[in-house]
């Protein structure tokens, strides 16, 4: 006797749960019964679940029967010649789909060979506990988890083509790699997934050595003739957008040539750039802080300042500009109207990123790093072939990480090009390093890959042997001329007169209470005062009362408003955060005063 | 010769040690000179230099192995032996010197004559634990007639712990008080209160009472684990009581060590504080596998304990202490250490080191502790 739920409510009860779960089950299998009806029976407490809600994750099985597999040689013969698909395979019951619960009442087999009596079902193969972009990490089965995480991860940061018809999309933040190759080393997602259709990398000549010190902590060398052919290139993409809204009052933003008498007028020069609509043309370079759309906005308060002021009823100035730091050429103007029927401008600069020193790499193995170094053909070392390597890649980035998966792909993309074939790498079902080995040794290379390597500044041959070989690589969107920052002098905060905050503002750069700590354990004592000088300030104190005291400077007069003019005062340089915690301490009801002395 | 060097300020062990060395494989009074001298310049040689950084250098060399440490703290759940707090938990509360450890616990040395045997150790572990009334009885039942409880014993547990019917009357007699223990005839021990109000409640009260009394043992040791280190034997011992366990004259005091640092320093003195508080520290950070050099370990417990009490680094222990207001409020609780100054007056001469990076003048440390004076023929100012 068991209660029987459906889609958690309570339907009624059986008898037999055993025969009922397998009628159940069998109908649903005939197809009396809809295909997305699970069934689960709870042996602890004796219920049985029926289950055909949306939202639970069902994964598919083969199903066995009588320890044997319902799925046979003749239908894998006859998916290959593509006479059947999966939705066959579904119709004809040879797949079902479990949940989580009722795979629970199963017993699945991991392999063909290891099925008996008791197996109810048969995993597909090894190869569905990957994700779509795990399953795109070659020889994968050959690496350590944590770095196929990391591996599948960074492939979302590469850029490639990220969609075909980005020339007519306003993407933020969008990048087009000029050159996406298919990748040499493949695994079957990148079929599934159409990977050739938008690549996402190139396949590179890489040297697993060592190039004087430039390619320390996972930084890498990168071929600066290979750079200027192409590699690597991208074009990163900014869109800009503004809208002429409307206020309460019948009042709108204007798209255009701003006036000279509105309020926050920017100089002559700044406008230069736009046309007579107020728009920027296609084709024109901008950089930071040239207007790109014109527009004023009605006064923010309408009404209260008329009476006062002369200059009343001003509109502001509220274009578009270049943002802090960045480049580029306008690429395409978008004039439009958004859903309220507002006129909607967006204009989409487009820069080009060559490769540069701090752009990050990354293979498919989780291993990434930024480039080091940008040297000359010249100056690489060859092959006895004459084979320069594209990018050099730091032997130490792998005892560590036991990413034996990249080492593989390196020999399997040699193979491939050698063989102009794709070898294939995915995982569980690769084909085997050994093979591709002899494969490579039939070519006439060493079977292990290396290759004697000569000094391209001495010409010396290299001592040890060093291993080449292609592989896929990928550019990643963190590039170095998004993210530099520094900064002499520049805006600061009002309230504690201390150098504002992010990139984006030009603001500076928090040397933080562990930062200074270092400092103080190195006993840089003026370096820290000097790093600290950024909201230095002189004040005047009255050394009788200890408070503040007033320097005219008109005058030449100082006094202390408290004790007058006949009091010695004297000035003293120290930190406006101070003198603001001292003010603070006033408004509490608390009196700090300074006694002064010298300190010679 | 060795008096000269010893006057020099080189420690009188070293000096002793290196000459006692040199003896033994005969060298000559030329060669120990050169020994001696070269030792003069190796001790002085690691002098750490006037304005050197010393705290907030051991602070870093805490905090950044400390910053690994977080991650991996709770990984020995579950383990059959003693579950000891270790890792980054144990030195928060090692530094703070709490007075609740939150798991006690001793290293117990016996002296040489148990430690051979596993059978002599095993009794003596029993004399150890504290045994309680509840572990010895198999049944407490209260009779509502009489208004009284009656235990029956379990005689194997009472063999296994070396306990005779006897002792336990005798502990029940001295550990409850206000209360008349009997033996009925058929073993069955009986308490009654002895107060003239009886009733059940109270009755229900001596029962939960009873089952925690003490028999024997050494009281607060809950749980003992005799070990072999090497070709000996040691208790450990969940719970700590060091003067309870140091009466016994079956442990050697001298080696046995609790992790409790208030009471080693009740019971032995501070200077086994300080020693207790290295051992403990050192622990946790072998522990993790971490390596902090002995001296920044030794430095924070010498502050711990030169007053001659054991404090701990908190606003209410050294840190508490400083000169400094603005010192003192930089670290924890800053509007408490305000008033508090506001009310008395304070003066701050800014003499150290977080003062005069929040006022911004230079710190006194490093390049900025020596100042130049000159001193000037007929000068005039």
């Amino acid at each position: 006797m068991a209660d029987v739920y459906l889609n958690e409510k309570f339907v009624g009860e059986v008898q037999d749960t055993q025969a009922f779960v397998k009628q159940v089950r069998d109908d649903r299998r005939i197809g009396k019964l809809p295909e997305t009806l699970n069934v689960f029976f709870d042996e602890v407490n004796r219920d049985v679940y029926l289950d055909n809600t949306k939202g639970r994750c069902r994964r598919p099985l083969i199903i066995v029967e009588d320890g044997e597999s319902k799925l046979t040689q003749e239908h894998t013969k006859k998916l290959q010649n593509r006479e059947i698909k999966w939705k066959d395979l579904i119709s004809q019951k040879i797949i079902e789909y479990l949940d989580a619960s009722e795979e629970e009442n199963s017993y699945i087999a991991l392999s063909e060979n290891e099925l008996t009596k008791d197996h109810t079902h048969l995993e597909i193969g090894p190869n569905i506990i990957l994700g779509i972009t795990t399953s795109l990490v070659p020889y994968a089965n050959y690496g350590q988890s944590t770095r196929l995480n990391r591996g599948s991860k960074t492939q979302k940061q590469s850029l490639g083509l990220y969609a075909s018809n980005y020339l007519i999309r306003m993407d933020t933040d969008a990048s087009i790699l000029h050159y996406p190759q298919r990748p040499i080393t493949r695994s079957f997602m990148h079929d599934i997934a159409a990977y050739d259709q938008h690549p996402a990398g190139q396949n590179v000549t890489i040297a697993l050595m060592s190039y004087k010190g430039y390619n320390m902590q996972d930084s890498i060398i990168l071929n600066k003739d290979s750079v200027q052919r192409g590699l690597a290139r991208s074009t990163f993409f900014r869109p800009y957008t503004t809208e002429e809204l409307r206020y309460a009052g019948g009042l709108v933003d204007e798209i255009g040539i701003p006036n000279k008498e509105i309020k926050g007028y920017r100089s002559e020069t700044d406008y230069r750039l736009i046309e007579e609509d107020g728009i920027i043309a296609p084709g024109i370079e901008v950089k930071e802080d040239d207007v790109i759309i014109g527009k004023t906005s009605p006064p923010r308060f309408l009404g209260d300042l008329e009476e006062f002021s002369i200059a009343a009823n001003v509109r502001r100035e509220s274009s578009t500009v270049v943002n802090h730091g960045e480049i580029g050429t306008v690429d395409m103007v978008l004039v439009t109207e958004n859903q309220e029927g507002n006129k909607l401008v967006q204009v989409r600069l487009r820069h080009l990123r060559a490769p540069e020193v701090g752009d990050k790499f990354a293979s498919r193995h989780g291993q990434k790093g930024v480039v080091g170094a940008i040297v000359p053909a010249v100056d690489l070392p060859f092959t006895t072939s004459g084979i320069v390597p594209d990018l050099i890649f730091s032997p130490h980035s792998l005892p560590s990480r036991m990413t034996i998966s990249h080492l593989i792909e390196v020999l399997a993309g040699k193979v491939g090009s050698l063989s102009g074939r794709y070898p294939e790498g995915t995982s569980f079902s690769s084909e085997s390093p050994e093979l591709l080995r002899k494969e490579l040794f039939s070519f006439g290379f060493r079977e292990d890959g290396k290759e004697k390597l000569y000094n391209g500044i001495t010409g010396e041959e290299l001592e040890a042997t060093i291993f080449v070989g292609n592989m896929y690589y990928m550019r990643l969107k963190h590039m170095v001329a998004n993210k530099i920052h520094a900064r002499a002098s520049g805006r600061i905060q009002l309230l504690t007169r201390q150098p504002i905050e992010g990139r984006a503002r030009g603001g500076g750069l928090r040397l933080g209470e562990m930062e200074k700590d270092c400092f103080v354990a190195h006993g840089a004592s003026l370096l820290l005062k000097e790093r600290f000088d950024s909201d230095r300030t002189v004040l005047y104190i009255c050394e009788q009362c200890g408070m503040l005291a007033v320097y005219d400077a008109y005058k030449n007069r100082k006094f202390c408003p408290r004790c007058g003019g006949n009091v010695e005062i004297n000035p003293i340089e120290l930190s406006y955060a101070f003198k603001l915690l001292l003010d603070e301490l006033r408004a509490l009801g608390i009196s700090p005063r300074l006694k002064l002395k010298s300190k010679y | 010769m060795i008096d000269e060097y010893i006057n020099r300020g080189v420690p009188e062990p070293l000096v002793r040690g290196l000459v006692k060395e040199a003896e033994d494989v005969k060298l000559t009074k030329a060669e120990i000179k050169k020994a001696l001298d070269r030792l003069e310049n190796e001790y002085k040689d690691a002098y750490i230099s006037p304005g050197e950084a010393i705290g907030v250098i051991t602070a870093e060399s805490f905090g950044e192995p400390g910053t690994q440490m977080t991650l991996n703290t709770f990984h020995f759940a579950g383990v059959a032996e003693l579950n000891v707090t270790l890792g980054l938990p144990r030195l928060i509360e090692l530094f703070d010197a709490r007075s609740n450890v939150s798991t006690p616990a001793m290293e117990i040395y016996l002296d040489k004559a148990y430690t051979k045997e596993n059978k002599d150790v095993k009794k003596v572990a029993s004399l150890i634990k504290e045994t309680k009334f509840r572990e010895v009885a198999s049944e407490f039942v209260i009779n509502v007639l009489k208004l009284q409880v009656e235990v029956t014993l379990n005689k194997k547990n009472m063999a296994d712990l070396h306990i005779t019917e006897a002792k336990i009357l005798e502990a029940l007699q001295s550990g409850l008080k206000g209360v008349v223990v009997k033996q009925s005839k058929d073993g069955i021990i009986v308490l009654k209160p002895s107060s003239v109000e009886e009733d059940l409640k109270e009755v229900y009260k001596l029962r939960e009472k009873a089952k925690e009394c003490f028999i024997k043992g050494v009281k607060k040791i809950s749980y003992v684990i005799p070990i072999k280190i090497g070709n000996e034997f040691v208790i450990l011992a969940s719970g700590s009581n060091l003067a309870g366990v140091l009466s016994l004259k079956e442990v050697d005091a001298t080696r046995t060590i609790t992790n409790n640092i208030h009471e080693t320093a009740e019971v032995l003195g501070i200077d086994a504080a300080r020693e207790a508080i290295i051992y403990e520290a050192e622990k946790v950070i072998k522990n993790q596998g971490l390596d902090i050099d002995v001296r920044h370990i030794m430095f924070i417990a010498d502050l711990m304990t030169n007053t001659g009490k054991v404090k701990g680094i908190t606003r209410s222990g050294i840190t508490g202490e400083k000169e400094s207001v603005l010192a003192r409020a930089s670290f924890e609780t800053p509007i408490k250490h305000i008033i508090n100054a506001a009310l008395v007056g304070e003066i701050d001469p800014l003499d150290s080191v977080i003062e005069n990076v929040i006022v911004n003048q230079p710190i006194p440390l490093g390049t900025g502790l020596p100042s130049l004076v000159a001193k000037m023929k007929n000068a005039r100012i």
